[in-house]
């Protein structure tokens, strides 16, 4: 291991690490706490490999400059907060609609609105999966750790120019801000996908939009032979305005299912202590950290506690998540929002009563002893 | 090159309704795309929404239709990326100046390559016919059923103040001017602004009684003239035609270039 591969750094540059590794060329991105060194980051290092960097006007104007670039055939970053991210949402969609890979990192601090800026929350979980309009499949990710930051930073990438879409990656203010050890994985450790290409010739005729068997489509970069039209509007395999209900449907299926049909190849998550588990804790991002600690810290006592740490929470693992809570007594939701994914483990398992929510909504860091307190809650035991 | 050579056959019919100025905005554009010998593969056309915006889907360079407003962010992304490909941004009134405004005095201030052509005809057409940044005091709209009381930007004077190192204005009644003033945009290096007047006989030809788009354009013949023409100082209200600035400032891309250099020596060094 190199020494100098070894850092003593904050998530959000754990993020701009993990980028980078994964060929991030181009970025845009408006100043937002708690998000802001990412661009600072990214200004200093992008010119440093040719890559560019971009001040916009606003995130709007980030999000649409990002799809620009990503059309040239760039890897392709923002990143933000939730007013920011609010604003993202029109352009995020239409990324999803014209299937444009780029990634879109939210390290979220609490709202509504201007909300708390400085302070940590995890509000935005159902912003990322239906903060754009109209039916959509979408890919969100998260981490807890600034090793974890890294690696899924990475891995957003390549889901990203695997299944041409936008990613989401979902940090929070205390993973961003953070300090703590990160060792860089040298070159070839971690797989890189790079996009797929179309190897039609020049002149014979190329349907942007017609998918594979496997449904992925080979890109075009523009500049080169193939010339094409983007649109947000739905479109035909030609990328032209289409409202034939046949073609409509058809892509929105296709949009859709390219993601739902992957939920195992796109689910990340660990596990701890689950295979006997009485009580599961489930949590991701930063709050994780507070759920392992209990789980780690009772474990020798003989309490029989277990945690399923998300890493991926959209397309969101029903399967996994019934699966891994079918003989657990108690689900415990360990989450700084009011329910957002507890939500989604009521539908997920088969008894939604077992399920309960260890949450904080105020702006301050969820603690081992606020989720033991809500055990001793749940046991019958009083605080 | 054929003019023909230069569209998507495949596409047409157009959507544009009888006797709207839009196709003679692209017509002329073409023809000075075509005098410039470009190929249709270095050619990237952006557009937003709108009537106007649908120009993009018609012609056979690398075209991407956006959002509403939004056109000149996405084209700010694909220039940047790819600085030797050539940007052509045509947007509506409404698309470049009402929900696109900050976008375009933004892309104006950093005098990154593109070409702004605002199309002005003056309305909202897409949806019907409301009123614009650009309908003017005292105009009838559906939005505006009592005469509309918003005041009109000067798109010249905006994109003037805001930076941009060319602009210049024409409408379809001056195709041979309009030709000649995009050929010269495109060439520009540097953000360039072409305000067209072009016709919605449609919408606000109707609600304004200008007749029919034979008289609309008339009306351009009647109503502009060239910058500082004797006609101009007689009558104030005549509207202005031709190229009002073009002047050489560093260009955003170039500038970028220089930034990778100073960070690629200091990278090496330390």
């Amino acid at each position: 291991m190199k020494k100098e591969n070894i850092k003593f750094i904050q998530g959000n540059e754990a993020c701009v690490e993990g980028a980078l590794y994964a060929g991030l060329d181009f970025f845009a991105g408006y100043p937002i706490t708690p998000s802001t060194e990412i661009a600072e980051l990214l200004s200093h290092r992008l010119p440093q490999k040719g890559g560019k960097f971009i001040q916009m006007e606003d995130e709007i104007a980030s999000m649409g400059a990002i799809i620009g670039a990503s059309l040239t055939g760039s890897k392709v970053m923002t990143a933000t907060s939730g007013p920011g991210f609010s604003l993202m949402q029109e352009a995020l969609g239409y990324a999803i609609m014209a299937e444009i890979p780029c990634v879109i990192v939210n390290v979220q601090r609490g709202g509504p609105s201007t909300g708390i800026p400085t302070h940590v929350s995890q509000g935005d979980v159902n912003q990322a999966r239906w903060g754009t309009h109209g039916d959509h499949a979408i890919v969100t990710i998260t981490a807890s750790n600034h090793q974890d930051v890294f690696e899924t930073t990475v891995h957003a990438f390549n889901i990203s120019e695997t299944y041409r879409t936008p990613v989401i990656l979902l940090y929070d203010e205390v993973v961003g801000h953070m300090r703590e050890r990160l060792v860089i994985p040298n070159k070839g450790e971690l797989p890189l996908v790079e996009r797929l290409r179309t190897s039609v010739k020049e002149g014979v005729d190329y349907h942007p939009y017609l998918p594979r068997e496997d449904g992925r489509l080979p890109m075009s970069d523009f500049g080169s032979v193939h010339r094409y039209n983007v649109t947000g509007l739905f479109h035909d395999m030609w990328g032209f305005p289409s409202d034939n209900p046949k073609i409509v449907h058809g892509l929105l299926r296709h949009l859709v299912d390219k993601i739902q049909n992957n939920v195992n190849q796109i689910a990340r998550y660990k596990e701890f202590y689950l295979k006997d588990a009485e009580i599961i804790l489930i949590s991701y991002g930063s709050s994780a950290r507070s759920a392992n600690h209990v789980v780690f810290s009772r474990r020798p006592r003989g309490e029989k506690l277990g945690h399923l740490e998300l890493q991926t929470l959209w397309p969101f693992p029903y399967d996994l998540v019934r699966e891994k809570c079918a003989k657990a007594t108690y689900v415990v939701v360990v989450e700084m929002n009011m329910g957002q994914i507890m939500e989604e483990v009521r539908k997920a398992v088969d008894q939604p009563e077992k399920v309960f929510l260890a949450n904080r909504i105020d702006g301050v860091f969820i603690t081992p002893t606020d989720i033991r307190n809500i055990l001793r809650l749940i046991q019958g035991k009083g605080v | 090159m054929a003019i023909k050579d230069y569209i998507r056959e495949r596409f047409f019919p157009h959507i544009w309704c009888p006797g709207c100025g839009h196709g003679t905005v692209m017509n002329s554009l073409l023809r000075a795309l075509d005098s410039l010998g470009m190929s249709k593969n270095e050619i990237v056309m952006v557009s937003g929404i709108g009537c106007s915006s649908r120009i993009s889907g018609y012609v056979d360079f690398h075209t991407l239709h956006t959002i509403h407003g939004r056109a000149l962010a996405f084209a700010t992304g694909v220039k940047l990326s790819l600085p030797e490909l050539n940007l052509i941004v045509p947007m509506g009134d409404g698309d470049a100046l009402a929900i696109g405004g900050n976008h375009f005095i933004h892309a104006a201030r950093r005098n990154i390559d593109l070409t702004a052509i605002v199309m002005n005809n003056r309305i909202y057409g897409m949806t019907g016919g409301q009123y614009s940044p650009l309908s003017g005091y005292g105009t009838l709209a559906t939005t505006a059923p009592y005469t509309n009381i918003d005041q009109s930007f000067d798109t010249v004077k905006l994109a003037t103040a805001a930076g941009a190192t060319f602009v210049a204005r024409s409408t379809t009644y001056h195709v041979q001017q309009l030709t000649k003033i995009l050929k010269q945009a495109i060439l520009h290096e540097g953000f360039s602004v072409v305000e067209v007047l072009t016709q919605c006989p449609t919408y606000f030809g109707r609600k304004n009684r200008e007749g029919n788009a034979v008289d609309m354009m008339e009306s351009y013949n009647k109503n502009t003239t060239p910058i500082g023409s004797k006609a101009k100082k007689e009558n104030p209200d005549l509207i202005e035609r031709g190229i009002f600035i073009q002047k050489e400032m560093p260009e955003y891309c170039s500038e970028y270039d220089k930034i990778i250099e100073k960070a690629m020596a200091k990278y090496s060094n330390s």
